[in-house]
């Protein structure tokens, strides 16, 4: 298990701005009448997109009065979940898979990397603020590793001088473009394709 | 190798676009209604001939799945669940599926849920895969738009509504009980079974809870007919399966190809062959990390199905193959894939939450070379402690690669681990030396 706790500094009140209610009653509609506990993950979801990519305790009691359900299982759904973001993690959150597969093609270069740019320790925020790093199991790339994820893309096939230069730009205030950082396409075997050859550039 | 118009995934490499005009050109929406014409049983006897076997790691026969749905439509509604939560270290095959291919899936979602009487299919995709769960909302939204699914779906006078659920990073969540908790809204720990899904599932409903890769062959089998997909590979493994090639090969990949392939063909040819060639091999994770490992000696006649890896005390699980040369260090190779079961584990029963830790900490010390000699047995005993003895595979899971890395490297951590308990003087290391064994004064 991993151990995580809320942060100290925590804003008194939280609430749902307009659209993230609208986007909140569309997904508790997915579900079927009675059991909108259902959409409690969704919900955590919405929340901590709308507060700066993390989750506020606050939040929490108010998403238990919206779907009607006992604060603590929704305390209890937000810390069992590791990406629900407990404390501050910045406008731009780096999560570098060290797993095996990835760790045996050189991520720990990767980290090496982002202590380098960003902060010396993990979920550390960097000096301005505006982005912090951690270590994380499998991100299901595993043929595209090393990789990384910033918020919701994946940078793939990765090396320490790229990943430099994506933190770099990341720091700076741009977004980075996803995707292989090798130039190869998707999931295919990079000069050496065997199979599918007559659809190839189809 | 598999011929290409034997492959079931043509876009696997998103050659030609995975929107519907160019599903519909693959083959793909084409003669749905006239398939569930056929009815529910002749659907499911051809999954049963095809002998399909499920495609998330445990390999359990779908058609036989799909029969224990009740007959008829009781008072509780019954459900699909496909099952995309993959995060077993090795495999990216259900992400190749969600992002290229969505079309095969909902297709097959709704021949599936036809055959079990389900209205209502949840689609569980891991929280990191945001993006690729985003493409497959958008092929969803098409399929409505065509009237492919929801009212009347696709003409078969079957009603069908598909919704995506995002999972939150919790491994565990891969468990198909642990799924339907998480559906729930719950915490991500595993049920009891019996009472199993199939009667008493999602809100206490018959549920069907399938893999990815499973739901999305069944349009193409039933298109082709079962005997074709058992014409492949071999008795009881038959069909095709994509395999995750990762680690130090040349180019790793995912490929298609048929059950019982030869490991050594699937590495030197589809994937390059292993850096510094194939005798700097030191071992392979045949399917995903929770599949111990196999040896360089055994590679060379290996074949990669589910009976003849369970014949190796290993298994295809998810076909998620991880090359490990000699240029890394091997057990420590297996204690970070002991770090990731100790911050996996859900915390349930006693055995996994904390003999995944022990595991993960005796091993980073056997790597270091700190372990004194006993400890070799000890977490050969561990590992006992929690293999059989949790409420869902996950103590299997998390036991078996270290099962696995003490069958095959047992010298090598010896070799590097030669304390004995007893002499203090050695090594200063208070937790290797049976304390009350030391003569005080000395």
């Amino acid at each position: 298990m991993s151990l995580r706790r809320p942060a100290k500094n925590q804003p008194e009140k939280f609430e749902f701005s307009r659209s993230s209610l609208e986007a909140a009653n569309q997904i508790i509609s997915k579900y079927p009448k009675d059991k909108q506990q259902s959409a409690v993950m969704a919900l955590l979801y919405i929340a901590q997109k709308q507060n700066d990519n993390w989750i506020p305790l606050a939040a929490m009691k108010y998403i238990a009065k919206i779907l009607d359900m006992p604060y603590i299982k929704v305390y209890e759904v937000a810390t069992f979940y590791t990406m629900y973001n407990l404390a501050p993690v910045g406008k731009y959150f780096v999560q570098v898979c060290t797993t095996t597969p990835c760790m045996i093609r050189g991520a720990y270069k990767l980290v090496e990397a982002c202590k380098e740019k960003i902060s010396e320790n993990e979920t550390e925020l960097s000096s301005d603020k505006s982005c912090s790093w951690m270590e994380v199991e499998c991100l299901g790339a595993c043929v595209n590793a090393p990789m990384m994820q910033i918020n919701d893309d994946y940078y793939e096939d990765l090396d320490k001088n790229k990943t430099l230069k994506i933190l770099d730009k990341i720091l700076s205030g741009e977004t980075p473009k996803p995707g292989s950082y090798r130039g190869r396409i998707n999931n295919e075997p990079e000069n050496n394709r065997k199979t599918l050859m007559d659809l190839k550039n189809a | 190798m598999l011929k290409d118009k034997d492959r079931i995934f043509q876009n696997l490499y998103n050659d030609l676009g995975s929107d519907i005009s160019s599903s519909q050109k693959r083959g793909d929406w084409v003669n749905t209604k006239e398939l569930t014409n056929k009815g529910r049983d002749w659907i499911i006897n051809e999954i049963k001939d095809s002998q399909l076997r499920g495609r998330g790691g445990a390999g359990f026969p779908t058609g036989l799945k799909w029969s224990f749905a009740p007959k008829e439509l009781g008072s509780r509604p019954h459900y699909l669940v496909i099952n995309g939560d993959e995060s077993e270290p090795g495999t990216c095959k259900d992400r190749d599926i969600l992002r290229f291919e969505p079309h095969k899936l909902i297709e097959g979602c709704l021949i599936a849920s036809y055959a079990v009487q389900a209205h209502v299919c949840y689609i569980y995709i891991r929280g990191e895969y945001f993006i690729d769960g985003q493409k497959l909302q958008a092929a969803i939204d098409e399929a409505y738009d065509k009237n492919l699914i929801g009212k009347n779906a696709a003409g078969t006078g079957w009603d069908l509504d598909i919704y995506i659920h995002y999972g939150a990073g919790a491994y565990i969540c891969g468990e198909e009980t642990a799924l339907l908790e998480s559906i729930e809204g719950k915490k991500g720990q595993p049920r009891l079974k019996p009472p199993f899904p199939a009667l008493i599932g999602l809100y206490g409903c018959p549920t069907i809870i399938n893999n990815v890769e499973t739901i999305a062959v069944v349009p193409t089998i039933l298109r082709r007919g079962g005997k074709w997909f058992a014409s492949l590979g071999r008795e009881k493994n038959t069909g095709t399966k994509i395999f995750c090639i990762s680690g130090n090969v040349n180019n790793p990949c995912n490929v298609e190809e048929e059950m019982n392939i030869p490991l050594k063909e699937l590495i030197e040819v589809h994937a390059g062959g292993v850096v510094g060639g194939w005798d700097n091999l030191q071992a392979v994770i045949p399917g995903g990390s929770s599949m111990p490992l196999i040896p360089k000696e055994k590679c060379e006649t290996l074949t990669m199905d589910f009976d003849s890896l369970m014949a190796e005390k290993s298994g295809l699980g998810t076909a998620g193959v991880v090359v490990i040369n000699k240029d890394q260090d091997i057990i420590k190779c297996m204690a970070r894939i002991a770090r990731f079961y100790k911050h996996e584990s859900c915390g349930q029963c006693t055995p996994c939450r904390e003999g995944s830790g022990w595991m993960w900490r005796m091993l980073e010390r056997m790597a270091k070379g700190e372990a004194s000699r006993d400890e070799i047995d000890m977490l050969g005993d561990v590992t006992n402690q929690i293999a059989g003895h949790t409420i869902c595979a996950f103590g299997e899971g998390s036991s078996w690669p270290v099962q696995g890395l003490l069958r095959h490297f047992s010298k090598e951590i010896k070799s590097r681990n030669k304390f004995d308990p007893i002499i203090k003087k050695q090594k200063d290391i208070p937790y290797l030396v049976d304390q009350h064994l030391l003569d005080k004064n000395a």
